[in-house]
């Protein structure tokens, strides 16, 4: 067994390693593609750089292209994003025809790759069009979609069907989300990787350099909200939130995120953080390069309680960080969130910067319940969110486009 | 003694939606008519393998969507107390559970309906069968196996070998069979553990329980006649 192998089966069990390598067998030298528009920043982008190792260990033959495109095409993906989400946005047909040049310029660049794969999984609605360019598809496409597009804005949604509906499967993350569409719609939650710099166990004496580094207070109480500053994420609700459990419980709160280079309003919301934050010692916004794994693990890991107050949200990874580092989670009730937090198990879901408050302060008076709250979230993710779980949904969903859709793969020799 | 070999298995459900959402107990009720037999399987017994903490209120999605999404308590308490392994097919199970949404649409002046985000999405499943590499050569061993084995192993051998299996049983006791009257007791004692009102973890409890308990009785001569 690889190293890379091992090392996962010492977190999640040899069993969970060897069904994987069972299913991967009939797969050996397929060739894969991943597609996405950005290699840094975002859940996707986290996912695919221990996802591609991890299925190129298992035998298969891994590529992942990043698709290409100038401010415009990111104004207008960024569109598709929050009309998915259910936002009433206009996109003019000017940046619609951004979009397809650009689907079509990256067709053309990666036309061979993709017409040769056995397998292409196209992420999000970036990269969606590229299917239309090319006509000669020796293998299976899937459209693996992230967002929350339970209520989509249908005009937007209408015109991202007709590339969409060209796949022959397509990937949603909760049964809410999936569309009415003319292939089979598999639902295979995200997960996140235990083995990532975000999720490794940290020595206690990192962590408490980094708090320090970021001028927190040792004493107080610390919440934390690790999230891309969007408006869907609500900082703002946070910060209302928070004042509302300072007038009762002293406390500190750590807003922290980057952006992501394929969301152009990162720095809009960033500056209404700011604005709502100015003048307040305990608040702590903290802009971080794509690269800082290490610190936002630390402040998971120094968080009392951890925060994902999203009002629309696909999954929610940070949610299922903070479980995997013994947190309780106050989140939002959307969307990926709701089958994660589980009310007076792994933390509370809410709707409102009242009900959050409500919570935090319940658990910032109950330390016990903080404690086993946690060990249940810890618990949860090892038996359903971490990566080998999903890679081997991925590999089940391969063998079962390759062998027709039955409602039985049996892979045992026996 | 190979033929008679119990190969251990494990399995895993992936998730498909079937396209079907509703909102509304009168979309309930086309919803259940319309969704494929492994959607039905699949919101009966695809729960016991999905994360959860606490005994459920309802034993099976329908039941507590009608009591989640919309508030029905009534109904939502007729639909869980129907219980899966008295019907011989889904197309049964499918009628009856048809039959009391209609009766309780019949009984109220209005049709009740959930909020936009919590509606009831009918989806179904594939079983994803693995080998662990064990395999058993004697009853004896059973007692063991069980107690190690994963929950998905114990969801293949004792509620999918039901819709798996000519004889609709467990693979448990149909491999008991196989070794003539020696274990029929044992076999029937198996067939009699009701899966539906528990779960897969009190199952294993109660499979090694009678597993242990019937070789410490003194039926292990029965391995050498």
């Amino acid at each position: 067994m690889s190293k890379i192998l091992n090392a996962y089966a010492s977190i999640a069990g040899e069993d969970v390693i060897n069904y994987m390598v069972q299913l991967s067998k009939p797969l050996a030298g397929k060739k894969v593609v991943h597609v996405n528009s950005t290699r840094e920043g975002g859940g996707v982008a986290e996912i695919l750089h221990k996802l591609v190792p991890l299925m190129t260990a298992l035998g298969l033959d891994v590529t992942w292209e990043v698709i290409s495109g100038r401010e415009d095409f990111y104004k207008c993906t960024k569109g598709f994003h929050n009309a998915l989400q259910g936002h009433r946005v206009s996109i003019g047909s000017a940046l619609i025809e951004i979009y397809e040049d650009t689907n079509r310029e990256n067709a053309e660049r990666l036309r061979q790759l993709l017409a040769d794969a056995d397998f292409v999984f196209v992420h999000d609605p970036q990269p969606a069009a590229l299917i239309r360019h090319i006509s000669k598809r020796k293998g299976k496409w899937i459209w693996r979609c992230h967002i929350d597009c339970s209520r989509p804005h249908r005009p937007v949604w209408k015109y991202l069907r007709q590339y969409c509906s060209m796949y022959d499967a397509s990937v949603f993350s909760l049964p809410d989300f999936a569309q009415k569409l003319p292939h089979p719609q598999y639902i295979i939650a995200p997960s996140i990787d235990p083995l990532s710099e975000k999720n490794i166990e940290l020595p206690v004496e990192e962590v408490r350099a980094v708090t320090d580094g970021f001028g927190l207070d040792p004493e107080l109480p610390l919440l934390v909200q690790v999230s891309r500053f969007d408006r869907f994420k609500d900082p703002l609700g946070v910060i209302e939130a928070f004042r509302q459990v300072r007038r009762h419980v002293p406390c500190q709160l750590v807003l922290a995120g980057g952006g992501a280079s394929d969301d152009p309003e990162g720095e809009a919301v960033l500056e209404e953080v700011l604005m709502a934050a100015s003048g307040e010692d305990d608040i702590h916004v903290l802009v971080l390069p794509p690269d800082s794994h290490r610190k936002i693990n630390a402040l998971q890991r120094a968080a009392d309680i951890v925060i994902q107050k999203s009002t629309k949200e696909g999954f929610g990874l940070t949610v299922c960080e903070a479980m995997w580092k013994g947190k309780p989670v106050v989140g939002g009730d959307t969307g990926g969130i709701r089958i994660q937090v589980i009310d007076h198990y792994t933390g509370f879901k809410v709707r409102t910067p009242e009900g959050a408050a409500l919570r935090i302060r319940y658990l910032l008076h109950h330390r016990e319940k903080r404690i086993d709250m946690g060990k249940r979230a810890k618990r949860m993710v090892r038996e359903n969110f971490l990566l080998t779980r999903h890679l081997r949904e991925y590999l089940a969903l391969m063998l079962s486009l390759m062998n027709g859709s039955g409602d039985r793969i049996d892979i045992s020799s026996s | 003694m190979e033929s008679r070999a119990f190969f251990i298995k494990d399995c895993a459900l992936i998730a498909l939606s079937s396209g079907i959402a509703v909102q509304t107990l009168r979309e309930f009720r086309e919803g259940l008519s319309m969704a494929p037999a492994s959607s039905i399987y699949h919101h009966f017994w695809g729960r016991f393998l999905q994360p959860r903490f606490d005994e459920p209120e309802y034993n099976n999605d329908f039941a507590a969507w009608v009591y989640h999404g919309l508030h029905e308590k009534a109904l939502a308490e007729r639909l869980s107390v129907i219980d899966p392994t008295e019907f011989d097919d889904i197309e049964g199970l499918r009628a009856e559970l048809i039959d009391r949404v209609e009766e309780h649409l019949d009984l109220t002046d209005w049709v009740p309906w959930s909020r936009a985000d919590e509606q009831f999405h009918f989806i179904y499943s594939q079983i994803l069968v693995m080998d662990t590499g064990t395999y058993l050569e004697e009853p004896s061993q059973l007692a063991e196996a069980v107690m190690n084995m994963s929950l998905g192993g114990i969801f293949y051998h004792f509620i999918d070998a039901r819709r798996r299996t000519p004889e609709k049983v467990d693979d448990f006791s149909t491999w008991l069979v196989n070794f003539g009257d020696r274990y029929q007791e044992l076999a029937d004692k198996i067939q009699a553990i009701d899966p539906y009102f528990s779960s897969l973890k009190e199952i294993r409890r109660l499979l090694y329980k009678s597993f242990s308990t019937f070789f410490q009785e003194g039926h292990a001569d029965v391995e050498n006649p």
